[in-house]
């Protein structure tokens, strides 16, 4: 007989074990070599070098020096907390109506919103560009929390439904029994349950939103509304010899800081297995 | 507390499901009503559409003299305890138990009296503060039990709520259901797939088939004059044996042989003008070891022989499996009893007459073992219509 497939012998162990390694250096190699460049002095960025031989926080201070990188993180936090909050909740009414009733339309819904996540947005970009400018919604919040709210909903929807879902429906009916209104039951008991669904989609569609660069680049064309990513991407030396890989490198991991601390701190909230001992003995 | 009345209750599905139909049934103040049938027969509709889980398509309900039909559940003033149990697993089963209160805007001394006295009655103190995930399956079910009596509604409605216990636990949780619709007097209506719970819980019993009212009345009524084939076929267990017969000058012949009816017997089927053909049904029960029945008795009763197929001694009394030279007797309700009990998955091997026979029966298996029945404990019925022609003996 042959070790079973769960069976830890210590080969087997080795084996998994490099492959693990293997998968988190593919995965963080690049992450950890952006850190290292924006640690490292002009002089020496292109000495191939993971430390870096010579430590500074110059690059830090020069993306802060100006308003211009700032003014764009505030932005950047602004419209991804606010399409998040709208998607979200928007996508947590419709989530529940997807899961539980049956309503006319509603496999158009599913349709028209699966096919919203499938339609290339680069086709979309042109005609926005076009609606916004007349509109007046060029270049502001609205402009492109609009188009973050549109292109999470399906996602919003599907993720949340899915919880929904989960949720014995038995749950909402004995609270009805119990003497609450629909929505007394939807929110002492159903939206608790639900609440590691919401926010595991809050932070998936808050990384969709603040990670995004295709509409920000161009639907906005001042520091009003220009988001990180794309502020980022304007970053040039202080003359056109100076290499700004220093600066860009440094602007991408404080633009990473964010997600990390957004999952870190709702990462225990993100556990299943919350409505086990709901129903059955 | 208070009556419910259900008046022509109807309930048509969008989808064209047809899961009850005109549901006539009045449960007293304080009475204990059992709703069986096979699965989908439409009993959780039932409960469902008094609790306001679902609309009622046509007809009336009552609650307390109240029209009901247009309330919502929470106005009803009716608690429901749910096969599944339905607790909140994020609630400790003090918030679980005092949820009802909560909502119902009571100050928080009487909430916590209500729940502690509740928690005291259904032995759960020491769990008050555990979540649902950390209680037994028992315990779980007394938690929902709790959760339905602590605010004193007008009536409770259960569906299957012992179901998804061991059977050494339903039969404890049986009695303490019991006793406890008994002290607190409280109007209940109560689903269950079960015959015993069916048998030993309620006052009255409604037998249901394909959203239809079968009969209502006591167990022993039910047991000792069902008024079709469906209902004797339903209630009992093992269940009732049905051949087919041929009826000739009252002298009724089947495979259990030639009986002739006695007066009263043909003089009811001479009332309801009986067909020829019948199907005679007779339980299990009422058969005896013919070697076990004293002479003077033997005389009055019919006489059947075969060669044992099974036989399982129970202690107390012993089953006896014989086969039958003739096809299981079929009708569309001893086809749909067939299936719910799972039977139409056996072989067919011809049919087969199960009989309880006294402990001290000998049979054997693979023996000729010879049984003895009354034919005054038959039951006929009519094959068309399933009606019990028997009744008005
Ligand atoms: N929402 C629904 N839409 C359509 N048909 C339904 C719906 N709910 C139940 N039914 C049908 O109505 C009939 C009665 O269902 P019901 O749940 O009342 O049966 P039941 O007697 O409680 O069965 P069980 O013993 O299995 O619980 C079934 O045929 C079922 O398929
Ligand atoms: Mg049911």
């Amino acid at each position: 007989m042959g070790a079973g497939f769960g069976e830890a012998t210590p080969a087997r162990r080795w084996r998994w074990g490099l492959l693990d390694l293997a998968v988190i250096a593919f995965a963080l190699i690049p992450v950890l070599w952006i850190a290292s460049l924006s640690f490292k002095t002009t002089a020496t960025l292109t000495d191939g070098r993971l430390i870096p031989a010579e430590w500074t926080l110059e690059n830090y201070q020069s993306i802060f020096d100006t308003s211009q990188f700032t003014r764009a993180l505030v932005n950047s936090i602004g419209i991804a907390l606010i399409s998040t909050a709208i998607a979200v909740v928007l996508g947590m009414l419709a989530a529940y109506a997807v899961a539980r009733l049956d309503f006319p339309g509603k496999r158009a819904l599913i349709g028209v919103s699966l096919l919203i996540a499938m339609f290339p947005q680069v086709s979309l970009v042109s005609p926005l560009f076009d609606i916004e400018r007349r509109l007046g919604l060029f270049d502001t919040w609205p402009g492109l929390i609009l188009p973050y709210i549109t292109f999470a909903l399906p996602l919003a929807i599907y993720t949340q439904s899915a919880f929904f879902r989960q949720i014995p429906w038995d749950l909402e009916k004995a609270a009805k029994m119990d003497g609450a209104t629909q929505a007394q039951a939807f929110r002492r008991v159903i939206a608790p349950l639900a609440a590691p669904g919401v926010v595991t989609t809050a932070i998936l569609v808050f990384i969709f939103a603040w990670n995004d660069f295709l509409f920000a680049v161009t639907l906005t064309s001042t520091e009003r509304s220009r988001t990180a990513p794309v502020a980022l991407s304007f970053f040039t030396g202080d003359s056109q010899f100076e290499d700004p890989t220093g600066s860009i490198s440094a602007a991408a991991v404080v633009i990473t800081i964010p997600i990390i601390i957004f999952v870190l701190l709702f990462q225990r909230r993100i556990v299943s297995g919350l409505t086990s001992g709901a129903v059955k003995g | 507390m208070a009556d419910i009345v259900l008046d022509k209750v109807s309930k048509k599905f969008p989808d064209g499901t047809i899961a009850a139909s005109d549901v006539d049934l009045e449960v007293g103040d304080g009475e204990f009503v059992i709703l069986v049938g096979p699965s989908g027969c439409g009993k959780s509709t039932t409960l469902n559409m008094i609790a306001g889980l679902e609309d009622i398509s046509s007809g009336d309900l009552y609650i307390g003299g109240e029209r009901m039909n247009d309330k919502a559940p929470k106005d009803r003033d009716i608690a429901m305890v749910f096969q599944s149990y339905a607790l909140y697993p994020n609630m400790t089963v003090r918030e679980n138990m005092s949820f009802p209160l909560r909502l119902a805007k009571l100050d928080k001394a009487t909430v916590a009296q209500k729940v502690d006295e509740a928690a005291r009655v259904l032995e759960l103190e020491q769990l008050l503060d555990r979540k649902p995930a950390n209680l037994s399956g028992g315990q779980r079910q007394r938690v929902a039990m709790g959760r339905a009596i602590v605010r004193s509604p007008k009536a409770y409605l259960m569906d299957e709520p012992l179901s998804n216990l061991d059977a050494k636990l339903r039969v404890q949780m049986r009695t303490q259901v019991s006793r406890l619709q008994k002290q607190l007097g409280t109007t209940t209506v109560y689903v269950t797939h079960d015959q015993t719970e069916a048998m030993t819980l309620g006052d009255r019993v409604v037998v249901m088939r394909q959203g239809r009212v079968q009969q209502v009345g006591p167990p022993q009524e039910l047991y000792d004059s069902p008024a079709n084939l469906f209902v004797a076929g339903f209630i009992g267990s093992p269940a009732m044996n049905f051949v087919h017969a041929r009826l000739t000058d009252g002298q009724l012949s089947s495979v259990l042989g030639d009986v002739s009816l006695s007066g009263s017997l043909r003089r009811a089927l001479a009332a309801s003008d009986a067909p020829a053909d019948l199907i005679l049904g007779i339980r299990p029960e009422h058969f005896e070891d013919a070697g076990l029945v004293d002479e003077a008795h033997l005389g009055t009763g019919a006489r059947f022989e075969g060669q044992a197929d099974v036989v399982e001694s129970m202690g107390s009394d012993k089953y006896v499996y014989l086969p039958l030279a003739a096809e299981r007797a079929s009708t569309a309700e001893l086809d749909e009893l067939a299936a719910d009990a799972g039977a139409t998955d056996l072989p067919a091997s011809g049919a087969q007459l199960v009989t309880r026979l006294s402990a001290e029966s000998p049979a054997t298996e693979g023996a000729q073992v010879r049984v003895w029945f009354n034919p005054e404990k038959i039951h006929l019925f009519d094959p068309e219509t399933g009606r019990n022609l028997t009744l008005a003996r």
